[in-house]
């Protein structure tokens, strides 16, 4: 599989999630969250931009806990919750917002 | 993407036993595993090309390395009785989803080649040449099959049928056929310690952020310590615990049980996965791989006892075959058991009166519990027959005033599969986890009419992730779902906890804990 972004084509496997996590730029999200009928607001880009800075630092997705905290500090404890990044991202903060965010699935029991 | 293709099954007052529909299935396989998922686990990257020979040779290799597995094969009768016990073929009517119709997808096969009578007079004896086709069909049903066992509780025979798809999944490994969520995941517990891929520093940051939560709520520093030497305690949980909902609010609940035991404890970075998927794929050489870094991590950390936290299938492995695997343990203190479930740590815990509890805590739910397939079928808690059944319902009522039964026939060793396990918790086959979770739906909505249920708990990562998960498809909420040590660890008063409004007037009797 592939998709195709400001001419050049990328490469995803199957589940869509980018191959080469190098090649993400912020097009990617935008056409991802397009194929998935979302509209990507500046909530969205911050849980994006927070997903990216954490891999950068430790090679995995924040734990929920880890992510919601962080939103919570940064936006207000009322949206530190899953039920805030489940209407941001319905089919799941781990695995919807990395795959926009052009990081590999979260694997496991979860 | 990831938009249901499928139907929703309805739900009714009780599942009927559906009228066959033959291959309504035939379409779900999930995706392969990529070459190097393979080759990390020692099978060939790719399907071989003397695949026909090289699956008949593994096939005869494990009848007789598994005796268990040439009487299976042999001594069917076709009696019937497991034909309607599966949860698969009750939500899908496939009936190659009855365990007979798995179960001979195998045993046509070795008839056709290891039997006189299928070598001489085929048809009849329903014997079968091994086809490409009989290959890509395993390779589909074997992979819509939980492993779960409860056809075998119902076989007069005692077939196991888990038994005879974890063979097939090894032959179909061994001819480098393997499926992509297992594969890559053990390849993972090999590479990192566990099946998320969660590195040392990130687990560091994750528990050192739950020690934060802990504190702010409770006003008590309680610990989630990593890779401290000389700890009584290894704790090995599957590291869903510290990743995901709900599971992570159980792990929550173990720190303050063994607080306030007032044990020291530890979790490994280098054996931080409970789950063991070496047993999903039949493999025993994965499953010893991964078994022994329990045994490492322990050796290297010093510890006198090791404690496995809420995973089913984990649970089996450790109880049924640790030992075997990855033992002797006779460098741990043989006057615990070896491995301890943290529900028979919490339960004696409970029965010392080292916890102190306040039930109303909970008494925002009505609890019922969902068993286990692992744990209910094939393991054992505490030292009496059924204690696996008893102890987890112990535990929620001492900790919860409102408790429920499911109905008999879909609990205890009668317990209906989440409808994920068995290696089978991903995505691409959620229409055979929605359909498959039929049976245990309509016994949580019956239960939530008549009596009032609004939460289930679970003690195993891949029911709580498969619940959470698919309760939406049925019109229920995923926040249904939750651990027994989250109910625990709501109840759960910690010494020197500020209890935010009234009960300051226990200072007098501050349990302190000679033993544990």
């Amino acid at each position: 599989m592939a998709i195709e972004i400001e001419g050049k084509t990328l490469e995803t496997d199957e589940e869509g999630y980018l191959v080469n996590l190098k090649d993400w730029v912020p097009a990617v999200a935008d056409a991802m969250a397009k194929e998935d009928d979302l509209e990507l607001t500046d909530e969205h880009w911050d849980i994006i931009n927070f997903l990216r800075e954490y891999y950068d630092e430790y090679q995995i997705a924040p734990a929920v806990r880890v992510l919601t905290k962080a939103v919570g500090k940064k936006m207000g404890k009322e949206k530190g919750n899953s039920k805030y990044l489940y209407a941001l991202f319905p089919y799941g903060p781990g695995k919807q917002a990395c795959r926009f965010a052009g990081l590999p699935k979260p694997t496991g029991c979860i | 993407m990831a938009k249901a293709d499928f139907e929703t099954p309805e739900l009714q007052e009780y599942v009927d036993v559906p009228e066959l529909v033959e291959d309504t299935m035939v379409h779900l396989s999930p995706f392969v595993a990529k070459p190097d998922h393979n080759t990390d686990l020692n099978f060939p990257g790719e399907l071989v090309e003397d695949w026909h020979d090289k699956a008949l040779a593994k096939l005869d290799d494990l009848r007789g390395r598994f005796r268990s597995l040439q009487v299976y094969l042999d001594s069917c009768v076709k009696c019937g009785s497991c034909t309607d016990k599966c949860h698969y073929f009750l939500g899908t009517k496939d009936p190659k989803n009855m365990p007979v119709g798995r179960q001979d997808l195998l045993r046509k096969v070795y008839r056709r080649y290891f039997t006189f009578a299928g070598k001489y007079f085929p048809k009849l004896v329903g014997a079968k040449d091994l086809t490409r086709e009989t290959l890509d069909e395993w390779y589909s049903y074997y992979h819509q099959c939980s492993q779960c066992r409860r056809c075998s509780v119902f076989c007069p025979y005692g077939i196991d049928t888990a038994e005879i798809s974890m063979a097939a999944r090894e032959i179909l490994d061994s001819i480098g056929y393997g499926q992509k969520y297992c594969n890559e995941i053990i390849a993972k517990v090999n590479k990192i310690g566990n099946n998320l891929g969660l590195p040392g520093p990130a687990l560091a940051d994750t528990l050192e952020g739950l020690e934060e939560d802990v504190e702010d709520e409770t006003g008590v520093a309680v610990k989630y310590p990593l890779d401290v030497k000389g700890a009584d305690i290894l704790l090995v949980t599957p590291s869903a615990d510290f990743f995901a909902e709900p599971h992570v609010d159980g792990l929550i609940g173990y720190g303050k049980v063994f607080h306030e035991a007032g044990v020291s404890w530890t979790i490994s970075s280098y054996a931080s996965e409970a789950a063991n998927f070496g047993m999903f794929i039949g493999s025993y050489e994965n499953m010893r791989r991964v078994s022994l870094r329990i045994r490492k991590a322990a050796l290297d950390l010093g510890v006198k006892r090791i404690v496995f936290g809420e995973c089913g299938h984990a649970w089996r492995v450790a109880y049924a075959f640790l030992n075997t695997l990855a033992g002797p343990f006779d460098f741990l203190d043989p006057k615990y058991p070896v491995p301890q479930h943290i529900l028979e740590f919490t339960w004696d815990q409970i029965q010392k009166g080292n916890l102190k509890l306040d039930k109303s805590a909970n008494d925002d739910k009505v609890l019922t519990f969902h068993d286990s397939c692992n744990v209910a079928r094939a393991t054992r808690m505490g030292d009496k027959p059924g204690g696996q059944l008893e102890i987890p319902r112990n535990v929620i009522k001492a900790v919860c005033n409102n408790f429920v039964d499911m109905h008999h026939d879909t609990i205890g060793e009668k317990t209906f599969c989440c409808g994920g396990g068995g290696g089978l918790l991903t995505d691409d086959l959620m229409e055979i986890r929605v359909k498959g979770a039929l049976p245990r739906m309509t016994a949580l909505k019956n239960v939530m009419e008549e009596e009032g249920v609004t939460h289930m708990a679970a003690i195993c990562a891949i029911c709580k992730s498969q619940f959470t998960k698919v309760l939406p498809y049925y019109g229920m909420d995923m926040n249904q779902i939750v651990s027994i040590h989250q109910l625990v660890s709501e109840a759960i008063i910690l010494t020197g906890q500020n209890s935010g409004d009234e009960e300051d007037e226990e200072g007098d009797e501050e349990d302190d804990d000679p033993d544990a």
